[in-house]
This record gives structure tokens, sequence and C-alpha cells, in this order.
């Protein structure tokens, strides 16, 4: 009995591992065809700009806090391509799937859904990492003592925070996406989300020059892990052992996610079937 | 003439009440929608409030002065959400689904209709409460703008309404040749975003584009100064100029556009 259930979950994962490249290959064809729209939405993600160009503005006549003006530059180049790595659309397709009743065609194959939907929204980032390469060198170019070009150890709390970036961000949108097999308005509360999200992750002010119990607060919730921590990380404000605890709670969050979004997907799939059919 | 001028008014009443209507169907959204604006209205204070925490003054701009321009940034935006953006994401839909056609069959001007298609009432909630932000400066001001000085900026303010429907047209005549727009749009609102800031804090040629290209300044910053009474009276007539090139401009790209329109169900 158990011997089956373990050949199983095995056969299961040799499929997946099989049928994985293929996905991920559509999707990079998907993304190749609308290179435009993919264009737009880079150009849209200039909020950062906008907040450097004030913060240096104000920072014109002397620091504010430890941030001068290069700092603020550095930041919100760091933002801005933390912000497009770790992007995901998945809850508008997971919300448009389940009202339309797509969804069902996926629950057909011999795939999980989560899993194909992720190929997708992985399959975008290797074009987002070609189109943030200048920014990458612009960010060198003005800050590089402070990047972690010679610290390994760095460099892999970078990395590992990046992955969690991405991967929490992708949880959260499942999380609210699968919503829409409740209530109509999934969308409006992910809209709370981003709301909450563009104070509390460092997204549009550095935490530290918030009032001190907005920075503590922001630590012990979820979003400045999407957006801040890696920021943090990569230009150096934090030492390396703040940002590998925050590594561990980045993980944490990213565990407890997804143990939720494992439990709600039966849940929801199960409402699902009584909303579609 | 004043025949036309009566039957397009009509036109408009029959248009709102439709939007009316569809509004009064989708109670919950309305309180939801509502709700979301008034939130995302406190957290855009929030980069202000931090910001002249710890400077009195940037880039000339003190406190209540800078939120005279957001106060006018968010009577702007309100306007968008309520009274342009719905229509234009309608045309937009259209034109994808080939739904257009029956909007270009009527005998009407086409550009009217589709610039009056659908309006989302309950945003006559958030242009009030921008109302009271530029009232609410102008109290931390301890002073009030002059008669002239508030002529001058009802003045400016109609140009920037002007310019920012211009702008949207221009968008929406894009949407005839890059069909997929929802991320047009969305990128509109993006850059149209920066107009919640004096356009000073912008430097080189962030502060050109801001101007000329994407007249940001005209829409908000002008208006502010008009009413703070800052503004010298040639800015005043080269933004109203300004204001009815880029009008006529968008009317002549959307005629043009629209000839070169052919309908996705043919």
């Amino acid at each position: 009995m158990k011997r089956g259930w373990l050949g199983e979950a095995g056969r299961d994962a040799r499929r997946l591992l099989r049928a994985y490249p293929s996905l991920l290959r559509v999707g990079m064809a998907d993304m190749l065809a609308y290179r435009a729209e993919f264009l737009v939405w880079i150009l849209s993600m200039n909020l950062p700009l906008v907040m450097m160009a004030l913060w240096t503005a104000v920072a014109a006549d002397g620091p504010v806090g430890r941030f001068g003006q290069r700092d603020f530059v550095a930041y919100y180049l760091g933002m801005l391509i933390v912000r497009i790595l770790s992007g995901s659309w998945l809850v508008w397709e997971l919300t448009m799937e389940i009202r339309r009743g797509i969804l069902a065609t996926r629950l057909l194959r011999p795939i999980h859904p989560l899993w194909a939907f992720s190929a997708t929204q992985l399959a975008a980032v290797p074009m987002r990492v070609v189109v943030l390469s200048p920014l990458v060198v612009v960010l060198y170019w003005v800050a590089g003592a402070r990047l972690p070009v010679h610290d390994p150890a760095r460099l892999a709390i970078l990395a590992a925070s990046l992955v969690g970036a991405w991967l929490l961000l992708f949880l959260v949108m499942a999380l609210i996406g699968m919503l829409a097999a409740y209530v109509e308005s999934a969308l409006s509360v992910f809209d709370l989300w981003l709301a909450a999200q563009s104070i509390l992750s460092g997204f549009l002010v550095p935490l530290e020059l918030m009032p001190a119990w907005v920075a503590r607060l922001a630590r012990m919730l979820p979003f400045r892990y999407i957006l801040g921590f890696p920021v943090e990380t990569l230009i150096g404000l934090e030492s390396n052992a703040t940002a590998l605890r925050d590594l561990g709670v980045q993980w944490l969050f990213i565990a407890s996610a997804l143990l939720a979004t494992i439990v709600l997907w039966r849940r929801a799939l199960r409402r699902f079937a009584a909303f579609g059919g | 003439m004043r025949r036309i001028l009566r039957r397009y008014a009509r036109l408009l009443a029959v248009q709102m009440r439709t939007s009316f209507t569809l509004a009064v169907q989708y109670r919950f959204d309305f309180f939801v929608e509502g709700l979301l604006a008034v939130i995302w209205l406190a957290i855009t204070l929030v980069p202000l409030a931090v910001v002249f925490a710890r400077r009195p003054s940037v880039a000339g701009w003190s406190y209540p002065e800078a939120l005279v321009v957001v106060g006018l940034f968010s009577m702007l935006k309100a306007v968008l959400d309520g009274g342009v953006m719905p229509s234009l994401n309608h045309v937009v839909d259209g034109v994808r689904k080939g739904t257009l056609d029956f909007i270009l069959l009527k005998p009407a001007d086409a550009q009217f209709l589709v610039s009056t298609a659908r309006f989302e009432p309950w945003r006559i909630l958030d242009f009030l409460g921008s109302v009271g932000i530029v009232l609410f400066a102008f109290h931390r001001l301890h002073r009030w703008p002059g008669a002239l000085d508030v002529c001058g900026g009802l003045f400016l303010f109609a140009v920037a309404l002007m310019l920012l429907y211009s702008l949207w047209i221009l968008v929406v005549s894009l949407s005839f040749r890059v069909v997929k727009v929802d991320n047009l749009s969305y990128l509109f609102v993006s850059i149209f975003d920066a107009g919640r800031w004096p356009i000073h804090v912008f430097k080189g040629a962030l502060r050109v584009a801001f101007t000329v290209v994407f007249p940001l300044a005209l829409m908000t910053t002008y208006p502010a100064q008009a009413l703070l009474g800052t503004l010298t009276l040639a800015h005043a007539l080269y933004a109203g100029a300004g204001g009815l090139l880029f009008t006529a401009l968008a009317r002549f790209i959307w005629q043009q556009s629209l000839r070169s329109y052919t309908s996705a169900s043919s």
C-alpha cells in the first residue's frame, strides 16, 4: 500500500521533470510573441525612478539619515531591478481562469496547474535579466563599492533572497487568486495587498527613513521580504549576520505560504467544481 | 448649430443615464472601489509626509504648497478614473472584439460616442475628497487665493482636463495599431502618477519630457502655481496654447487612426 503511494509520487515527479523544460520553452516562446507588451510592462515600472528623482532632490543639500544622493540612486535602481525580477502576474491569470472556468482544462492535464503556472511565470525571467543588464551596469558604476562582488557569503544570501522574493510573491498571488473561487472581488483583495506592500516593503520609501514603529512593523510582515530585504542586501545596508537572520524569516514566510497554498488549493478546487460545473 | 448642440446634450444625458444604471447594479463594487480609492489616496500621501518630516522645503516647495499640487493631481485622477478611463477602456475592448463597428455605424460623431460611453459616477466622491485636500492645504498656508488667482487656477485646470483627455485619446489611437492595450493604459497611469510632484523636483531631460512630451507640469504644477499666485501670465498663456495644440493634434490623430481602422471582424 505504502509502496504504491510512493511509486505514484515518483512517477508524478518524473513526469513533471520531463514536462517542465517543455513548459518553460513554451512560456519563453509566449514571451517572445508578446515582446511589445513586455516592453510596455517594463516601462510602466517607472515609479522607483520618480522616487529616485524626488529623493535626490531632497538629498541635494545634505544626506537624509545615512542616505546621500548616491545611496538613493543605488537604492531605487536596486528596487527597480528586484521589482522587475520578482514580478509575476499569476493573480490576474488565476482569477481570470477561475471566473471563466478555463481552469477546468488545466485540471485535466496530468500536471498540477500550479506547476504549469510556475513554468509560465519563470519563463519570463531570462528576458528580464537581459533587459535589466544595462541597469546593473549603471548600478555598478554608481555604487560598485557597495555591491557584494567580492563577498561570496553575501552574494549567496542575495541569490537566495531573490529566489525567495519571487517564490513568496508567487505563493501570495496563488493564495489571493484562489479566493476568486469564493468571492468575486479577489482582485480588489490583491489591490489591498499592493497598497500595503508599497508602503511596508520599502518600495516607495526606504524603510529606515520611515518612523521607527513602521520599520519595526515591516520586519514582522511578509511585504518587506518581497522587495525591501533583497534590495537592502544588494546594496549592503545590512550586515551579513542580520541579512542571514532575515533570510531565515523570509523562508519561514515562504514555508507557511506554501502550506496555506496546499491546503487552500484542495478546498478551492472543491468549491470550483461546484462553481464551474 | 444649436440643434446639433442640443442633440449632443441629449445624447450625453442618455449615455450618462446608462452608466448610472450600470453603476447602481454593482453596488458592492461601488463600495469596494470607493474604499480602495481612499486607501490609495492616503498611501500616496506617505512619501510626501516622510519627505517633509525631514525637510521644510523641497525644490522650493513647502509642505502645504506641495499639498496643493497633490490635491490637483487627485482631482485630475478622479476625473480620469471616473470619466475618461472607463469609456476608453470600453473602446479598446471594442477594437479587440470588433464591436467598435456598431459605434462607428451610429449617426453621431464617433469620438463623442466613445468618449461618453461609460462613466463611474461614484468617483465624484474622490473628486470632492481631493478638493478637500486643496482646501486643507490653503488652510495650512493661512492665506487664501485672490479672485484672479482662482480664475487662473480654474482656467488652467480646464486646460489640464483637455490635456488629460487628449493624451488618452492618443493612447487609444495607438490601440488601433497595437491591439493588446491593457498594458498601455497601465503605462499611461504609471507615468501620470509622477504628476503628484511639483515639476521642479525633476531635473534635466525628465523635466523637459514632463513639460513638453507628456505635459504633467501643465496639468498639475501650473494650476497649483496659479492658485498660489506664483505663476507668470506668460506661463499661463503658454499652457493655454499648448493645451489647445495638444487637443487639436489628438483629434487629428484620432481621425487618421480611424481611417486606417479595419474592423477585427472582417
